[in-house]
């Protein structure tokens, strides 16, 4: 008993003045901090996940640009060629797979005790899977944003403002990832359902993004899927930025893009879209911690 | 007793058929070193859950620190430390960075959060170590970091859930030190479960619990009052003959563990001289001691806990729980 309670009686610690809004600002920091913490501590990891982008602009994006020859896309004519193409694609890569694992740790945290102590704590759910997202979307941002010095290796020019505009692109992609991966993991009761994830969900994700190839002109039911896929609204923005600064007439950067019906998608409507994803899913996410025990 | 910090009345915990708890009655003191004993699957690490808010009981109520555990958990939760059965450290982080996760996660006030950690560490002689990564730590160190962390918000209470498990001797006497000098310097209670007898003995009280129930409940010395006397333990090559003369002409009755015979005598040390003297059938080898706890666990239940066991069915309950318990 302190002193105070002398002076006031009635207060005698029955009512210690929590201030629960404070209190889950604190865990979504504290949680944020540790993903970020753990993430630069592991080098290792950091430099494995560059090779695998590199892997693809340097081996993919080099053998396929030689097989493709003038008459498509990226013809002499066009000016574009295909690593340039595929470089937005392949940051939207990093991001998607980073944001994607990097919330879905959570899963790794179940298995190894850690979220026991953070799920007993006297703090909302809500806010740890807040702050599992914003961990995978800022590993996730920092991830993408390192291979933009790549740029002038594959023949894009980057200006600063191109780099200021890309950052809350990248932001957007990231977090609408990150919140599918906190749903996820928030479904998942080991790491045995981790595989079927790997191939049935992120994978096909990947693929269908039009990270690697454009998505005009395809079958009908890839069509669909294509634009059912919600990373294609956070990839197609990137890409038009990126390119927008290497001398390619808008017309191109058009021909590339997502359309729907034929309309070309305008960024802030494909950030919306991406947005939306994102707090839907994570608010799922939220109901899912809350109900289980 | 002076006001109770934690008090249980009727607790029930049911799984479908199976009544894992079956009415728990309990009051502990402030400062009490509290142990709750038995044998594994008896329903300690269940009720010990209740206390702390992982699980709702089926029926009968429970206080801690004077708040009810099924009305308001959260408000439990701030004033109690846990200490888990298995592992829940980030290994990937230093013993002071999971120290300061804590801090947040559990509203500790940023002017005193380094101070606490450093008063913690220094407590539980990790200061050292403090910055290395708690995957270089040993098993030991591990859990004094965990009781560290389940201190650093002030918590009235301590509940620990076999603390000691899968450490070695003499680790496990280390982690009782640190809890003894815990208590006597910041007064704290202390409620924990363990299967070994030996580590019931530094508890100032004892519930044994078998079979869902509290079979018996008071200090170490109190309960071995309840085995009459001494303990005196016999082997012969004829057993039986044996057995049935001591209960004849001795008027005690001796009971058969492991090949030995077990009696309980009032006074030993004159019990066994005219033992040795006056029994037809031959003696081998003949024993006397103290009471243990093994013997009053034995005396109510009629079965020995055996550690040896115990950890066997450890490490299947562990197995159990990674594949099956996540589905609960």
């Amino acid at each position: 008993m302190s002193v105070e309670t002398a002076t006031k009686p009635m207060a005698a610690d029955l009512t210690i003045p929590v201030d629960t809004r404070a209190a889950s600002l604190r865990a979504i920091y504290i949680i944020w901090y540790r993903d970020i913490l753990r993430y630069w501590r592991d080098r290792w990891r950091l430099v494995a996940s560059l090779a695998q982008p590199l892997l693809f602009l340097i081996v993919f994006g080099s053998g396929l640009s030689s097989s493709l020859g003038s008459g498509t896309l990226f013809g002499a004519r066009g000016g574009l060629s295909y690593i340039q193409f595929m470089y937005p694609g392949i940051i939207g890569m990093s991001i998607l797979f980073t944001a994607i694992f990097g919330a879905m740790s959570i899963v790794w945290d179940r298995e190894f005790g850690f979220l026991k102590e953070v799920l007993v704590a006297p703090i909302d759910r809500w806010a740890v899977a807040v702050g599992k997202a914003l961990g995978g979307t800022t590993q996730a941002m920092i991830q993408g944003l390192i291979l933009l010095v790549l740029a002038p290796f594959v023949g894009v020019k980057l200006s600063v403002l191109t780099v200021l505009a890309i950052i809350p692109l990248a932001a957007v992609l990231a977090f609408g990832l990150a919140s599918f991966g906190v749903m996820l993991a928030s479904m998942m009761k080991s790491l045995q359902g981790f595989q079927v994830v790997m191939n049935f969900l992120m994978m096909p994700m990947f693929f269908l993004s039009g990270a690697l190839f454009p998505l005009t002109g395809l079958p009908g039911w890839m069509t669909v899927l294509t634009r059912l896929d919600p990373a294609s609204y956070g990839i197609d923005p990137l890409r038009r930025v990126v390119l927008s600064d290497s001398g390619l007439s808008s017309a191109v950067v058009d021909r590339l893009g997502l359309t729907i019906n034929g309309h070309v998608l305008p960024i802030p409507l494909e950030v919306g879209v991406m947005l939306a994803f994102g707090v839907v899913l994570l608010g799922i996410a939220v109901v899912m911690f809350q109900r289980r025990d | 007793m002076a006001e109770a910090v934690i008090e249980a009345k009727g607790l029930v915990k049911k799984y479908g058929e199976l009544e894992a708890v079956r009415g728990i009655d309990l009051q502990v003191a402030p400062g009490e070193i509290f142990g709750f004993l038995g044998p594994n699957g008896a329903g300690k690490s269940t009720t010990i859950s209740m206390l702390c808010t992982l699980l709702s009981p089926t029926a009968g109520t429970a206080r801690v620190a004077g708040i009810d555990v099924v009305h308001d958990p959260a408000r439990v939760r701030q004033k109690i430390g846990l200490v888990f059965q298995d592992p829940s450290l980030d290994d990937q982080l230093t013993g002071r960075e999971n120290l300061e996760f804590h801090a947040f996660i559990y509203s500790v006030p940023a002017e005193v959060r380094r101070a606490r950690i450093d008063q913690m560490l220094e407590l539980l002689q990790l200061t050292d170590r403090a910055s290395s990564q708690v995957r270089t730590y040993s098993g030991g160190m591990k859990r004094r970091l965990e009781i560290a962390r389940g201190m650093l918000h002030e918590p009235q209470i301590l509940f620990l859930d076999e603390p000691t498990l899968g450490l070695d001797p003499q680790t496990r006497r280390n982690i009782w030190t640190h809890l003894n000098d815990l208590r006597s310097r910041t007064g704290i209670t202390i409620f924990m479960t363990t299967h070994y007898m030996d580590e019931a003995e530094y508890c100032d009280r004892i519930a044994i619990i078998d079979r869902g129930q509290i079979v018996a409940l008071g200090t170490p010395d109190q309960l071995k009052a309840m085995v009459g006397g001494d303990v005196v333990t016999m082997t012969s090559t004829q057993l039986d003959a044996a057995a049935e003369e001591i209960e004849k002409s001795f008027r005690v009755t001796p009971t058969r563990v492991d090949g030995t015979l077990r009696m309980e005598v009032p006074d030993g040390k004159k019990f066994v001289p005219r033992l040795v003297r006056e029994l037809t059938v031959p003696v081998d080898t003949i024993s006397l001691r103290r009471p243990s706890l093994d013997d009053v666990f034995l005396k109510l239940t009629g079965r020995a806990i055996r550690d040896e066991e115990a950890g066997d069915r450890d490490r299947m309950r562990q197995m159990a729980s990674r594949w099956m318990g996540r589905r609960r």
